[in-house]
Order: C-alpha cells, then structure tokens, then sequence
C-alpha cells in the first residue's frame, strides 16, 4: 500500500526556487490500476521519481508497504527500488547486445538470487509479459518495439514488486502495439494483482486503468474512478 | 552481487566494443612489455660488466700511481698517468712482507706504435712479469708465456693477444709464434699468443702485446718504474686487510706520513665492482623509467577508455540503478572492468616483453636476463595502474544521480 502525505518537492532556493509538487497526498491500495495525468510541467514526472524511490521529497511523508522511505538516504532508497519497484520506461533501457534472459535476470543479480532461481523466476514473467521461449535467447535489440517493452515489463515484474511504476511506456509505440503493452498491464493487474502506476500525459492511455489521478501545477485537480476504463483486445 | 556476475558484466561490457578494449589493452602492453625488456637489459648488462670485471682475476687488489681516489667514485685524479712513484722494489716488498698475498704481478704499460711485415697497429704494450697469467686468468693458446729468466734478462720477446694478432697477421694466423714484430722501432720475438677473453665494454682485453718488466722499463719507457702492481691475495675476506697492509707498508717505504697524501692508489676489485654495478643499476633504472613512461601513458588511456565509457553508458548506468543497484555495485562493476584491461595487458606484455628480451639475446649484443621479480612487479603495477585510473570514471559512475542518467540523451 502506498500513502503519501503532503508531498511538496522544490528544485533551488531563494529566488530561483520552483515548487513542483505543491503538497500532493493520496493512497493507492495493493492491487489498484491507477493512471496519473497530467501536461507537461504538472509535476507527473517529480512525484514518479518520488513514488519510485529515485528522489526524496523537499516535505511530507512517504510510506510504501507502512515504512516511512521519505527521508532514506541513497543506499537505502536503492534497497527499496531493489525489493519493492518495478520500473518501466518510455526509452525501455533494455542493455544492448544482451540476451532477453539476461536483461529480466539483471535485477535478481542485484538481488543477490542465486543462478538457477534467477533464471526460472525470469522464465516465469517473461512468460506472464505474454512472450514465449523463442524469444528467450534473442539479443535485445533483435525485437519489436512491442516486445521490447513486454521484456522490460517482464524485468519489472521479476523481482515480486508492490508496485509497478511505468513512465509513459507507450510513448515510442505506434498505437496498435501501445495497446498491447497496455493491455499486457491490464492482465498482470487483474490476474496477478500487482499493483500498477502509469504516468501519461494521453487521457487515451489513462484510460486504461480503473483511476485516474489528474495533476496540474503541482496539484491534485481530481481523482476519480475511471468510468468508461477501456479494455484491450489483448492478444500476445 | 557475486564476483562472478561482476566479471560476466565485465566480459560483456569489453567485448561489446572490441576494437577500443583491444587498443587500450595494446597501451598496457606496450608499457609492461618495455619496462620488462629494458629491466632485462639493463639487468643483463650489469651481469656482463660484473663478469668482465670477475675476468680480470678474483681477489684482486690493483695498486696504481698517483692520488688517492675517492672510494668507489671515478674522479679525475691529476696527473696519474704520468705519476711515476711505484717500483719493482716496491712490488717485492709487499711480496716478502705482506701476508695473505698469493702472488705480486708488475706492471708497465704505454702505446706504441707496432709494425710487422709492413702492417701497423697502435696498441698496449704491457710490460708484465712471469706471474702476470695467474693473477689475471690470462691463457696462453699457441706458444709460451714470458718467463722469469726472459724477464731478468729484459728479453725482446712478446706474446700478443688474438685481436692484435689479428691485426699484424691476418685473422686467426697460423704460425705467429718465431714471427717478429717491431714495437717502437725494435725487434721483438714473437713468442706466444694468449687466449680470447672476449672484451666486451669498453676496453678489449684481447688487444694487446705482453713483453717482460724489464724489457718494457729499458726499451720503451726509459725508467725503472711501474705503473701497476697487481696483488693477488688469498681470499675475498682477506682483502681488506691486506688493502689495508699494503697501503702502510708503502706509505712508510714513501715516507708519507698522512695517508690523504699518498702518492699512490689501492683500487680493490670490490670497489670497482660496486662503482660499476652503481653505474649499471643507473643504467637499469633509466631504462625502467623509460619503460614506465610508456606505462603511464597506457594508463592513462585505460582511464580515457573507461570515462568514454561512462559517459556514453549513462543511462546503463541509470537503469542499474533504478533496479537496485548501489553506488559499490556500479563503482566495483567498473573498476572490475579498468583492472581487467590492465591484467590482459599485463600478461601478453610480460610475454611480450620476455620475447624481446630473448630475441636482443639472440642478437647477442647482451646476455639480457629476465626476473621473477620484475614479472611480479609489471604484473603487481598493471592491476595497481587499473586500480588508480579506474578509480576516477568508476567514482563518476557511481556517483551519477539515476533521475538524470535515466534522461542522459
């Protein structure tokens, strides 16, 4: 469960300063499917780099699964992005030249998973990001866009996160693949209920998930079901 | 995460730009190959200057004419060549009063002009006595040397060294023996012709015409000096007091009572071996630092690899992060990488270095000779230098701030 309170963020001082987040709070519960939205500028991308464990916030309080992560220091932080976040990004950061395997395995090596487990368990969610054995042993660069970030889904997922962070992961994706990444989303929260963030800035892609959280200028402006969530035809 | 994973990161990582790893790598070799092949050198040539030095005869103390040198030092002493102030009663003296002395040889030498069947050369001409071959390891190849009788009768017979036989009778001739030569206009009989010591340096010992004291002292220099004693003593240990022993016993035949003031000079052959060995471990140490040079700029391109690599590897690096990486997994991940091209340098240099010590050997210049120590040390200074250029650009990497690596366009 994440609850964040009173989150403000400001880059600089005195009369330089910018408050990107102007005192945000809201709960998300284990297993909701929740979009923020939000223009460029809005404060999306501050409060993901906070809810992902990449920054601290400047105030307020940020507890992930009840421990308080909002004033860790770097190695901390790294521990939890290690054990409970599952990033995935709009450029998928696959490692070039290096075998699917090996990327979705890259976090347990972290982990400190010992061999055999890493590879079974990295099996296990390419399996569940909808790819299938033949793609395995394929170089990163040799897929489709679409699978491409399928595997870095699948690298989210490998170490059992609370939470699932994605960061426009459509953004480099024609529309008919977009839809398959996000439906591949849609099944791992509904089948697996894990926990999945999706930042956007396209009210298209929010509406996927089953809330909505709308910032500007550092703002909740609302925060709503979604009632016309849409349902991807998902075929992998 | 395991040393094991750290080092399949590692081969990744080096392999994935080949070409670049390769021509680090050949910076670090080119580096730990010079310093062990100019190591070898100069450790070869050491060795062969000790053993010519050995050559010269063991337990060896060489008394010489003029000032008193400083120990162990070169210096320029006025006026020594034409000091004349030791004599053949001196020679005796330390002979009959000085123990733990084997033999006394005496010396006068001088160039002269030499002539034979209308060939020339200009050579030393050693006036030595019967015991001379003893105390220096000369042997003689062909004929005999010069003997007590020819000397107390100042005979004009010579035995001449194989270059200067060369020299006067053509390469390797035959039948140089009942031959005469001319030394400074008169007659002399060739007698003898000695073994190669095979002069390598800066003096051929092989170039040169042995006569009796004597006939050197009446014929040539026209006095009854000497200008070397050569005094063999009995063993290593005792040569220091025998140094010690002869310099009082002719100081007091001199009558010089302040020993700075002696007209004459004891060179023991330890000495001379300690100033030539300073002198080549010079010679190595400059040789090494020229090496070293070549090693540092090879590091220096190690840490020009590894900065390339951590600028164009940002959002690698940023991504590691975020999955949970920490600054000591990404710092160690890259110093692995540094330390692993200085290793691959490290070990094809060494072999490198080895075949260009082994080839100058071929050549025959320098018996070059290659140590376990200076293997260990290139080794021990490769992985050194992966360690302090890595450092730097593997600090950077850890150091980056994942929000900005992730963006890094």
């Amino acid at each position: 469960m994440i609850e964040i309170k009173d989150i403000t963020k400001t880059y600089g001082s005195g009369d330089n300063a910018f408050q990107a987040l102007k005192g945000v709070s809201f709960t998300i519960n284990d297993g909701e499917f929740v979009a923020i939205m939000g223009p460029s500028g809005s404060g999306k991308s501050t409060l993901m780099h906070i809810l992902g464990c990449l920054d601290t916030p400047t105030s307020g309080s940020y507890f992930l699964d009840a421990k308080d992560v909002s004033k860790l220091n770097d190695e901390e932080l790294a521990d939890i992005r290690k054990d409970k976040i599952g990033f995935v990004f709009q450029a998928f950061n696959l490692l070039p030249r290096t075998t699917v395997l090996r990327n979705v395995m890259l976090p347990l090596v972290y982990a400190g998973v010992g061999e055999k487990e890493r590879e079974e368990r990295a099996i296990e969610s390419l399996t569940s990001a909808g790819l299938t054995s033949t793609h395995f042993l394929h170089r990163s660069n040799e897929l489709s866009g679409g699978q491409i970030q399928r595997v870095a889904i699948a690298r989210a997922l490998v170490n059992q996160p609370s939470l699932i962070l994605a960061d426009e992961p459509t953004g480099n994706l024609d529309s008919k693949t977009g839809e398959i990444v996000l439906g591949t989303f849609q099944k791992l929260n509904r089948e697996h209920g894990r926990s999945v963030i999706l930042i956007t800035h396209e009210p298209e892609v929010a509406a996927y998930a089953e809330r909505i959280i709308t910032l500007r200028d550092g703002e909740i402006l609302s925060d709503e079901k979604n009632r016309s969530r849409k349902h991807a035809h998902y075929d992998a | 995460m395991t040393l094991k994973d750290t080092l399949q990161e590692t081969y990744t990582a080096l392999s994935a730009n080949k070409v670049r790893s390769g021509l680090t790598i050949l910076g670090i070799v080119i580096g730990i190959s010079s310093v062990i092949a100019m190591v070898s050198i100069g450790t070869g040539a050491s060795n062969s200057i000790s053993s010519s030095i050995n050559s010269l005869g063991s337990n060896l103390l060489q008394i010489s004419p003029g000032a008193q040198r400083t120990a162990g030092g070169f210096g320029a002493s006025a006026g020594r060549g034409n000091a004349k102030t030791l004599t053949q009663a001196d020679a005796d003296a330390i002979s009959s009063n000085v123990t733990g002395v084997v033999a006394v040889a005496s010396e006068v030498s001088g160039r002269y002009q030499i002539t034979a069947k209308g060939t020339n050369t200009n050579t030393t001409v050693n006036g030595v006595s019967s015991n001379y071959p003893e105390v220096r390891n000369i042997e003689v190849a062909e004929g005999s040397f010069i003997s007590d009788t020819q000397n107390n009768s100042a005979s004009k017979v010579a035995v001449l060294g194989p270059t200067t036989r060369d020299d006067l009778f053509g390469e390797n001739a035959e039948g140089v023996v009942g031959q005469s030569i001319r030394i400074k206009g008169m007659e002399f009989k060739v007698i003898g012709v000695t073994v190669a010591k095979g002069g390598s340096g800066f003096s051929n010992a092989d170039d040169i015409i042995y006569i009796p004291t004597k006939s050197a002292q009446r014929f040539l220099s026209g006095d009854q000096y000497l200008t070397t004693i050569d005094v063999q003593t009995t063993d290593a240990d005792a040569m220091t007091q025998v140094q010690a022993d002869v310099t009082a016993l002719l100081l007091d035949r001199h009558n010089i009572s302040d020993a700075t003031q002696a007209d004459f000079s004891v060179l023991n052959q330890a000495d001379l071996l300690s100033s030539a060995s300073s002198i080549t471990t010079t010679l190595t140490y400059l040789l090494a630092a020229i090496g070293g040079i070549s090693l540092l700029v090879g590091g220096i391109g190690i840490m020009n690899m590894m900065l390339t690599t951590v600028t164009e590897r940002t959002r690698e690096i940023g991504l590691r992060k975020a999955i949970g990486a920490r600054k000591s997994d990404i710092s160690k991940q890259f110093l692995i990488e540094a330390i692993m091209l200085t290793l691959i340098g490290g070990t094809i240099g060494i072999a490198l270095g080895w075949l260009i010590s082994f080839g100058v050997n071929l050549t025959g210049l320098v018996a070059t000779s290659v140590s376990l120590p200076s293997i260990v040390i290139a080794f021990g200074v490769s992985a050194l230098i992966g360690i302090v250029f890595g450092y730097y650009p593997a600090r950077r990497a850890a150091g980056l701030n994942p929000i900005e690596a992730l963006r890094y366009e």
